[in-house]
């Protein structure tokens, strides 16, 4: 059990859940003290130890499934011999009465056919029937997945291919034409809409952990453990999110944006940097006999910085854009001004639309829709979109604006006016780039961040919400 | 395994008579106390605060407001029969107001009353030790948890809300369940209390206390669990329109709101229908009724688009 736990929490710690040491045995000594049979104990177990902040649950649910699987194993102790057990079985090429070897005989050992199943699935869901949804799933992976032994993937592919051919929509199509006929209310047929996508939802989790436990059996938990591994939300690619993952960075978006709003809020009220205040001092000496012990200052007044953000929001770096709008705006009280400008290959202020907003989301969202960001094709120009904010509002630029250009320098071999951005470093307290693309792909193809670099403070690359707190954090 | 049990060593390090038996005998036992405490939890609750009190460990519970996290230590203290001590969390909040304080006034009417007509009768370091004696001394929440003799549950809510210098305070407490105080020394515990620490997660906690922890993440209830809630907490509802009234809170938190409904606001929600006599939901009474589950106007019309925007021009 030490053996697993320890390979557990190395896993958890590969996925970039920080465990600590001490947690690590206080993991072991609550294990000892839980019914190990127990498998939902078991997990909330290592969580409450392991496990410190909300936002990592669902990574450690993706671990902890692919490392304590269910099926074949009666409790955790045979887990031990389990784990040799998966490795052997791979070398043998796999081949039980479960094993997943036989699901490429399509319909290969059940009864069932294609017609069947899909009732099957459909009188589950209807009747919210877990047993015959767990039944059915296991029969649809069987039938569709075509899971090949030993193949090093994650089982996205399987889940797909089983999804597709389930047809899920007239799935769904069916169940809410059998409850709509008893709602003709609006609020209930709605009710009822949601209560479907939940079942459906529910079949397509049921599948995905009937394909996991198989690919458990087939490669060993540790193998797979790396193929399923999920970033955290704040270490995923903003680029290169899915729909789902764009989901989660806009949910963690907001908590983020508040604390750091609340740790720059603190930390400016405790650097206590002002002058001594004299009459404060003096009239507090009173109290211990006219000598001065104890210094009074008075309240700082930082200069808070001019924040002007010049934002491409073409379709390739659109919702990293957003995002650090998002997340500027959410802190300008630390700053003195924030003015901010999107481009394509025209230039807009978009300032006004987040005056007065309580939510920047809302704000940001407006921004497709109102800014005048297109003169041309619609395709990146990096240079005219420079040129245009020279003219307008360089002059408004001081000692005291930090520029912040978002974007990743792919101009579409337009001419890139790399002086431009030589002049508004010239002009302004600083310059920084900011880059959602990783390092090694600058300067690649049309990408020409090198023409820009000389000219600013620091190119930064920027491709999570992590990195990005960090710089804004570091701004203000 | 060698190595003693986490109670057995802490009521040896804590220097008690005997360990104190453990509270529950299983998380089953925690799930049916807890419920005749009218608190419906889940598994991960009562696997949670079953191994807080076989771990002798602080309890973190995190999630949005209003899904029960006071309910929580409020309802385990009813449980076990414990006093529920509670530190509410402010900002500005100090050790005078946590820990312990002396009691200064005290302190000098016992140096004059101690003061005869001549003086200097008493010597000085006497009434040193007299003064900082645990007569003179206030004791807030923290320290009161810990001296308690009889059975205690202590409640420290909204942690998040302190500075962290201030959540450095309680590191002592929470993994020695013990107060250093430099006049009189050391204070341990006469008993294991329970101890629960929430949080809203404005901001981040640090390591330290949450290494100290179990933590343990409240989020919104499953649709069943909800509906369970409701019948237990609203006298003279239906079951159909609890569920009913669990659906439409589920409608509403997949939609993108400022701030979802919470379990207390679903509770509000369902003791409205029930007072104003309805069996049923129908798009006038969610839509005349709304207000009491969400907070923002905008998230209302929001709402009301979404979830009836057909049904107006009918009427």
């Amino acid at each position: 059990m030490l053996n697993l736990l320890g390979d557990f929490i190395g896993e958890l710690r590969a996925a970039g859940i920080p465990v600590s040491m001490s947690e690590h045995v206080d993991a072991a000594r609550a294990v000892e003290v839980i019914d190990l049979a127990d498998r939902s104990m078991l997990r909330a177990t290592l969580a409450a130890t392991l496990v410190k902040d909300g936002d990592h649950l669902p990574v450690y649910n993706t671990a902890f499934e692919v490392f304590f699987a269910l099926r074949s194993i009666e409790s955790i102790e045979d887990l031990l011999d389990e784990a040799s057990k998966a490795e052997r079985e791979m070398s043998e090429g796999a081949a039980g009465a479960n094993s997943p070897g036989q699901g490429r005989g399509q319909g290969g050992g059940s009864g069932l056919s294609a017609q069947e199943l899909s009732e099957l699935l459909y009188r589950a869901l209807l009747n919210g029937d877990a047993e015959a949804l767990r039944f059915g799933s296991g029969e649809a992976v069987t039938r569709y997945a075509g899971m090949e032994p030993g193949r090093p993937v994650g089982g996205t592919y399987y889940l797909y291919r089983t999804l597709r051919n389930l047809e899920l929509d007239t799935l769904e199509q069916r169940l809410l034409e059998a409850t709509r006929r008893d709602h003709p209310d609006e609020l209930a047929e709605r009710l009822a809409r949601d209560e479907v996508t939940s079942r459906i939802e529910q079949l397509k989790a049921e599948i995905e952990r009937e394909i996991r436990e198989r690919l458990v059996e087939d490669r060993g938990s540790r193998a797979l453990a790396k193929s399923v591994r999920k970033p955290l939300p704040e270490d995923l690619d903003v680029m290169h999110a899915n729909r789902d993952e764009m989901a989660q960075l806009e949910r963690a978006l907001r908590p983020l944006s508040r604390k750091l709003a609340v740790r720059l809020a603190r930390k400016r009220r405790r650097r206590r940097r002002g002058p001594v205040d004299l009459r404060h001092t003096v009239r507090r000496s009173l109290s211990t006999g006219g000598v001065p012990i104890d210094l009074r200052f008075k309240p700082p007044r930082p200069a808070k910085p001019e924040i002007f953000v010049i934002a491409d929001v073409s379709g390739s770096v659109a919702s990293f854009a957003r995002f650090t709008l998002h997340l500027v705006h959410a802190i300008s009280s630390q700053f003195s001004k924030v003015r901010s400008f999107v481009f394509v290959d025209g230039l807009d202020e978009v300032t006004a639309l987040f005056d007065g907003v309580e939510d920047p989301a809302d704000a940001v969202a407006r921004i497709n829709a109102e800014a005048d960001v297109i003169a041309f094709d619609g395709h990146s120009d990096y240079g005219r979109a420079l040129v245009t904010f020279h003219d307008r509002y360089a002059k408004d630029l001081t000692k005291r604006s930090t520029v912040l250009i978002l974007g990743d320098a792919r101009n579409n071999y337009h001419q890139a006016h790399a002086e431009i951005v030589a002049d508004l470093h010239h002009r302004a307290k600083a310059v920084y780039w900011l880059n959602p693309e990783p390092t090694s792909y600058w300067n690649s193809g049309d990408s020409i961040v090198n023409q820009y670099a000389p000219y600013c403070d620091r190119v930064i690359e920027c491709r999570t919400l992590r990195q990005l707190e960090a710089f804004v954090g570091e701004l203000a | 395994m060698s190595a003693l049990d986490p109670r057995e060593e802490l009521a040896q390090r804590l220097g008690l008579k005997s360990v104190p038996p453990p509270r529950f005998d299983s998380p089953a036992e925690v799930q049916k106390l807890l419920a005749e405490n009218d608190y419906l939890s889940d598994e991960a609750i009562a696997s949670v605060t079953y191994l807080a009190d076989r771990l002798a460990k602080p309890v973190l519970v995190e999630g949005p407001a209003g899904t029960g996290k006071t309910a929580l230590a409020r309802a385990v203290a009813d449980s076990i029969g414990a006093r529920l001590i509670r530190l509410q969390c402010y900002e500005g909040l100090d050790e005078s107001k946590a820990l312990y304080e002396w009691n200064y006034r005290k302190q000098l009417l016992r140096i004059q009353a101690g003061r005869p007509e001549g003086a200097g009768t008493e010597e000085w370091h006497h009434l040193e030790e007299d003064i900082f004696a645990e007569e003179f001394m206030l004791t807030r929440p923290l320290l009161e948890a810990i001296s308690a003799e009889d059975p205690v549950v202590l409640l420290i809510d909204e942690v998040d809300r302190v500075e962290l210098e201030t959540e450095a305070l309680m590191l002592e407490i929470l993994s020695e369940y013990q107060v250093s105080i430099p006049e009189l020394g050391t204070i341990r515990a006469k008993q294991i209390p329970m101890v629960f620490l929430t949080s809203n997660n404005t901001r981040e906690l640090s390591e330290a206390l949450k290494r100290r922890c179990l933590y343990l993440y409240v989020g919104y209830p499953t649709i069943e669990r909800e509906r369970d809630i409701i019948l237990s907490r609203v006298p003279g509802i239906s079951s159909a329109l609890a569920e009913q009234i669990a659906q439409v809170v589920r409608s509403l938190r997949t939609i993108d709101l400022k701030k979802a409904p919470s379990v207390s606001e679903t509770l509000d929600w369902a003791r409205t229908l029930v007072v104003l006599g309805r069996e049923e939901i129908g798009d006038e009474d969610a839509a005349a009724t709304l207000h009491i589950l969400l907070k923002y106007q905008s998230d209302i019309e929001r709402a009301t688009k979404e979830l009836f925007a057909r049904s107006r021009p009918v009427a």
